[in-house]
């Protein structure tokens, strides 16, 4: 039993580090390729992170594993939540416009925001989960719709009440006292670890014990493996999607939060767009697994903090890790359908061992 | 092709997949212009040795003669080259393309795509009574149309060798006298039928030569003239023949479910049941027999809560449900044995233990509250298995690795605990070996007797006039007759089905 | 029975393909005659001027590629939402061929090579390995606008024209500047505002003045995809990989062929966008100008029903409010009203089919924007940049019932599933 454990391990570890092995080599290929020198890239993004990019490299990783859970509450009922990223950026705005308006003080400020940020990106995801219930639109392409309606209309909010400064616009400064505060691990010039990067924490337990303890978990991991098996074993669907795409919008809602509270202040030209799709990234590179999504959160925010180094060590541009990121995600999606074929042969073998006469049913 | 070489000529054939034989020491010879039935039971390897036949797949050993040339058939392309042609028992037809275009589909090389093409498939129509329409798309066909259009594709290709795989499966028996004489014709005109069927009345009926496969293997040769369905029942099986028939009744006089004028309308307004009306009590078994798609499923998930009645009720016990979702009746104790265990019954690709609780995830000994009861899933699987004889390495197996009788044991056990009251039983036995099938009957008679009220839909009128206490039928959407399992054929039943005389 | 299947009587579904045709026809011209009423009511001549409708063919031109990539790929079941990064490498493969080629069509060829490349990925993810399409799209758009980034900074800085993030100053595929004899006399109509003709005629002028041949070929592309996928065997054959590959596979069709074959196809045609993009709408190349048209395409299939004709009406009417709004303000005011309209319109047509409950949330919806129309001057721009997109969701809240895809659109094939 245990060297079958040892072996189902190891089944699960092939699949990444082919993965892991097939982006290198590309990555590798392609800066070869125009001219540049591989060697010298990656002794630069492997050289020992300054403290001021471990800090970077910790919040970022918070930030991604949020976005990462997120995108992976929908996936593992099979439903593809494209679009995080409208979710978090109006769900920002919100509790940017609310928390900076200080209708409330410090701690109580802070959890309404936050509240508020939940509610709104669960709300805007459930305009898709409604049109899928209802009318039966792909969620696939009403998120997409509802991720360019959320940035022009967070546009328009802004331009409309937001604070003109010059030629940028932004949401009203938080008080002070609603900063939360954070964790300064070197000296004060490197900067602090997020005091809301726990927020990260407390999603990614969450969902795991939501996952694997609560029938709740259980229902919703069926419906992603198979709808018309849910069904029949008495899971309501159309409940299913609207509370499992409401869940994975409210985490969204919390994806630029720790920056927010962290010290970015307020929503403007500091916004850091693209998380929702960063996150779908790293939920497929780690399966939507919370431990695998750790990892893919680790890596990119590790890839994408160590390359702002290499415009000062190396010739080769920055965006390369980004070519880096996505044969990774491409390459662990197939490499372990690659796998997973594998081993439906192995275990159908380890059934069949003594050969009887194969059943016609399955044809 | 010379007089007297044998149109097809198998020999020593065999083929194992990972972990299975499926087929050795495969012997078949298929005389020209004559119908060959090739039988079985479900699982003997019938299915494999015509998919090698047609080039699907490549057998490992063995040899293959069409026409007295041996060949090697790497793709269908190639077999439909060497004339051989193919019917499936699962149409192979594109339902959103037109009938010509199915035809046509693959053989373009031959009359093109337009008018010549549509006289090609005129004169096949004209010349086997097959009343053929191009232009019609696919999906506004019933089943014995498809069939045709199958049938035609094969002739289309100007195969003289048609291989039909349980064609007779999908059809009543009125259609399938029809099919019968369309196969006469065909063999009259030279062509080699090979007809893959377990049913031996058919058989007899239709066949000059016939084979038997059991495990994978040919066992033996028949002359229809000569042989008695006994004798070959008991070299399909090689031993006793189990029997569906239960004893005495155990039919009680309290009222278990009871369906009131129930009408089931689609998202357009049409009625899919239409004024259903029974009663099932305790220890009494209720057979619905029908063509598929005259709404044996619609009745399932109704009484399922998986479609809610435009008008009527439905009553378990005291209760009435009409409105109750699947999860509320399933615990308030209906068992389930859905029509495709694979799609509605299992999660393939989760353990066995965590199939155990689906459909009872909110049952002892599966949950707590709203938390899942690991150990306790994971005792009672270890239980299922064992009382229920479910082969499998451990309750840690995906599903998808065990075989169809396996899959159908663990189902049977699942839904057959935690005391049920009702349990709505959908073609329990298809595709299942004849051990499982035999361990099924058991298990359905035993619960039976302990007063489950059973309903019980099954397209094999055998086990269904052996099971059930009553029999009703259903042809769109309405009963049409009553009949009483101990006088009732297959023949009167096979009336009703096709609306021919109801009783 | 069999007197029925007379081969040379003219075929129902030929007839019932006619009727179609015509649909669309009628429904366009429908779609003239509502606008140019709008106009007329609300003075705003621009509306339909020769301009806004040239302008329009332009945002037209790359939804349509990408739209038309979207339906090669999907008619032989591959779902493609990775049109986006193809289309992102069609822009640079533009701007580096052209660039290094000397030569716009080197260009346009160009384009269509890069985004043959993220097709042929998305082909080997979902072809070979059988990965989720989806899945494999997020990631191929992930590459593309990687690779892209990349690439630029790699090649161009040092470039004329050239920045890490572009490439300006590239020649355009040559235009027709004038159709003797029909331009200007098309353009003198359109002038004089009429009714219903003068719109007609400004979308001649606009058809037969400056524009650009590669618009033409684009136009061409269209037709031509309809009559391989529709008239040919090669197109029936794709066609049946898209509805039953288990039935193509046991008739001797290379599934796995057609299925790259048709994904690479569409690759190479959301490439030729991408390749509009950097070559005719604009003189140069940009990181990112893409602008999520891509998943316009994608919307404008589904809008046209999987079909050529659907799917260019589709691509024709989000390309027009895209053009509008680049246009004057007072236009796209006017544009509220012809929403509304349109919504009563459907709302009167639910109400004869009996429909009550999407003719009362129509009417209503209507009767709201037609009060916004009345009670406001203009419409800030962050609205109408919105109007494609919220158009989608309404097509699709309203019409899914009526949409028809590929029925294996989407499912991963494994070859020797048959039988």
């Amino acid at each position: 039993m245990k060297a079958l454990n040892l072996r189902s391990i190891g089944l699960a570890l092939l699949a990444p580090a082919i993965a892991i092995v097939v982006s290198v080599l590309v990555t590798t290929l392609v800066i070869a390729a125009v001219g540049s020198s591989p060697g010298d890239f990656w002794s630069a993004m492997f050289s020992n992170p300054l403290p001021r990019l471990r800090v970077n490299i910790v919040n970022q990783t918070a930030t991604y594993y949020i976005a990462a859970v997120a995108a992976a509450i929908g996936f593992r009922m099979g439903l593809f939540n494209i679009g995080l990223e409208g979710q978090y950026t109006l769900a920002s705005y919100a509790a940017a416009a609310f928390g900076g308006g200080a209708y409330l003080s410090g701690f109580a400020n802070v959890l309404v925001s936050i509240l508020i940020a939940i509610a709104v990106g669960a709300a805007w995801a459930g305009v898709a989960a409604v049109l899928k219930t209802t009318r039966g639109v792909s969620e696939v392409i009403s998120t997409i719709m509802l991720n360019s309606i959320a940035v022009f209309l967070v546009g328009y909010l802004l331009n409309r009440y937001g604070v003109h400064i010059g030629n940028s616009v932004r949401t009203t400064t938080l008080a002070p006292s609603s900063n939360v505060p954070g964790f300064t691990p070197y000296l004060a010039r490197d900067g602090e670890i997020w005091g809301l990067s726990l927020l990260a924490v407390v999603v990614g337990v969450g969902f795991w014990v939501l996952l694997n303890k609560t029938r709740f978990g259980f229902d919703l991991r069926a419906s992603g493996m198979s709808p018309t098996a849910a069904l029949a074993s008495g899971i309501n669907p159309n409940r299913m999607i609207i509370t499992a795409m409401m869940l994975s919008g409210g985490v969204a809602g919390l994806i630029w939060l720790p920056a927010l509270f962290g010290g970015a202040g307020a929503y403007g030209t500091s916004f850091q767009s693209g998380l929702g799709f960063i996150g779908i990234s790293v939920a497929l590179l780690g399966r939507n697994r919370p431990l695998g999504m750790l990892f893919g959160a680790l890596l990119f925010a590790f890839l994408d903090t160590q390359s702002n180094t290499l415009t000062f060590s190396t010739n080769v541009p920055p965006s390369i890790v980004q070519i880096t990121e996505g044969i990774a995600v491409l390459a662990v999606v197939v490499a372990f359908e690659v796998v997973r074929r594998w081993r439906a042969r192995l275990e159908q073998r380890s059934v069949g061992q003594k050969p009887v006469a194969a059943t016609e049913a399955s044809a | 092709m010379t007089e007297g070489t044998d149109a097809v000529e198998l020999r020593g054939i065999g083929k194992s997949f990972p972990g299975v034989i499926a087929n050795h020491d495969v012997d078949l010879t298929i005389r020209q212009g004559t119908v060959h039935a090739l039988i079985g039971e479900n699982g003997a390897g019938k299915s494999t040795l015509m998919k090698i036949l047609y080039g699907v797949q490549r057998p490992d050993e063995g040899t293959i003669r069409l026409n007295g040339e041996e060949v090697v058939l790497k793709s269908p392309t190639d077999a439909i080259q060497h004339g051989v042609g193919m019917v499936f028992q699962h149409f192979m037809l594109a339902d959103n393309l037109t009938v010509l275009e199915n035809l046509v589909l693959g053989a373009e090389k031959l009359y093109g795509i337009g008018d010549q093409a549509r006289t090609e498939i005129a004169r096949i129509s004209d010349r086997f009574g097959f009343g053929l329409k191009p232009d019609v798309l696919v999906e506004k066909l019933g089943v014995a149309d498809r069939q045709r259009v199958e049938i035609a594709k094969v002739l289309y290709r100007g195969a003289r060798i048609i291989i039909l795989d349980e064609p007779t499966a999908v059809l009543v028996p009125q259609e399938v006298e029809a099919l019968f004489a369309n196969l006469r014709e065909l063999r009259d005109a030279g062509n080699s039928i090979l007809f893959i069927s377990h049913k031996l009345d058919e058989v007899l009926a239709i066949a000059d030569d016939i084979t038997v496969m059991r495990r994978g293997a040919t066992v033996g040769t028949a002359d229809p003239k000569t042989a008695t369905k006994r004798q070959l029942a008991e070299l399909m099986v090689g031993s006793e023949l189990p029997s569906p028939e239960t004893s005495e009744s155990t039919v009680t006089d309290v009222e278990e479910l009871k369906l009131t004028e129930v009408t089931v309308t689609d998202e357009f307004g049409r009625d899919l049941l239409s004024d259903i009306s029974l009663t099932i009590r305790r220890g009494e078994v209720l057979g619905i027999a029908g063509v598929e798609g005259n709404g044996q499923s619609e009745l399932v998930e109704m009484i399922m809560g998986m479609r809610i009645p435009s008008a009527g009720h439905i009553t378990l016990g005291t209760e009435d449900v009409t409105h109750w979702h699947t999860r509320q009746l399933r615990e308030a104790g209906i068992a389930y044995i859905p029509e495709d265990r694979q799609r509605h019954g299992l999660l393939l690709d989760a353990p066995l233990w965590e199939n155990r609780m689906l459909g009872h995830q909110t049952q002892a000994p599966n949950a707590k509250g709203p938390w899942i009861n690991r150990s306790g899933a994971r005792k009672d699987t270890q239980r299922i298995m064992t009382e229920y004889d479910v082969r499998a390495p451990g309750i840690d197996t995906p599903s998808r690795a065990l075989s169809g009788g396996n899959q159908q044991k663990l189902i049977v056990g699942r839904e057959m605990s935690g005391d049920p009251v009702l349990l709505i039983a959908s073609h329990p036995t298809r595709g299942v070996d004849i051990g499982a099938q035999a361990a099924i009957w058991d298990h359905m008679r035993r619960a039976r007797r302990a007063g489950l009220a059973v309903l019980l839909i099954s397209a094999d009128l055998d086990e269904l006039i052996g099971l059930s206490d009553t029999i009703q039928v259903l042809l769109r959407g309405r009963f049409v007759g009553t009949f009483d399992p101990s006088t009732v054929t297959p023949q009167d039943l096979g009336a009703a089905m096709t609306g021919g005389e109801a009783a | 029975m069999s007197t029925t299947t007379k081969p040379s009587s003219p075929s129902l579904v030929s007839r019932v393909k006619r009727a179609a045709r015509a649909n669309w026809l009628f429904i366009s011209l429908g779609a003239i005659a509502i606008v140019s009423l709008v106009r007329i009511v609300t003075d705003t001549n621009d509306l339909t001027s020769v301009g806004t409708i040239r302008a329009a063919i332009i945002a037209t031109c790359p939804i349509l590629m990408a739209a038309l990539g979207g339906l090669w790929a999907e008619r032989a079941g591959v779902v493609n939402i990775g049109l986006e990064g193809q289309m992102i490498l069609g822009t640079w493969g533009a701007a580096y061929f052209t660039y290094h080629g000397g030569n716009p069509w080197i260009g346009v060829l160009g384009a269509a090579l890069l985004g043959m490349i993220g097709g042929l990925l998305h082909a080997v993810a979902t072809v070979t390995f059988g990965v989720d399409h989806i899945v494999s799209g997020v990631a191929i758009n992930l590459i593309g606008l990687g690779a892209t980034t990349y690439l630029a900074a790699a090649t161009f800085p040092d470039l004329n024209g050239g920045g890490p993030r572009q490439l300006i100053g590239l020649d355009s595929p040559g235009q027709i500047n004038k159709v003797p004899g029909i331009s200007d006399a098309a353009q003198n109509v359109a002038d004089k505002h009429w009714f219903f003709i003068s719109d007609i005629a400004s979308f001649i002028a606009a058809l037969t003045t400056k524009i650009s041949l590669l618009s033409l070929v684009i136009f061409a592309l269209v037709a031509l995809s309809a009559w391989i996928l529709w008239k040919t065997p090669f197109g029936l054959r794709l066609r049946s990989c898209g509805e039953n590959p288990q039935a193509a596979e046991t008739l001797g069709v290379n599934v796995y062929l057609y299925k790259y074959v048709a994904v690479l196809i569409s690759g190479a045609l959301a490439g030729i966008g991408g390749g509009f993009l950097a070559l005719v709408s604009s003189s140069g190349f940009n990181v990112g100008q893409t602008g999520g048209r891509g998943y316009i395409g994608l919307a404008a299939m589904i809008f046209g029903n999987w079909r050529p004709g659907g799917l260019l009406l589709g691509a024709l009417t989000f390309g027009y409010t895209d053009a509008l709004r680049l246009r004057d303000a007072h236009a796209v005011h006017a544009l509220l009203l012809l929403v509304a309209l349109g919504l009563l319109a459907l709302a009167v047509l639910r109400l004869v089919r009996r429909q009550f409950a999407g003719a009362i949330t129509m009417g209503l919806l209507g009767a709201a924007i037609l009060t916004w129309f009345l009670s406001t001057e203009s419409v800030p721009r962050d609205f109408t940049s919105m109007t494609p997109y919220v158009t989608t969701l309404f097509v699709l809240a309203l019409g899914t019932q009526r949409l028809r895809m590929p029925a294996a659109d989407g499912i991963p094939y494994r070859k020797g599933s048959a039988g």
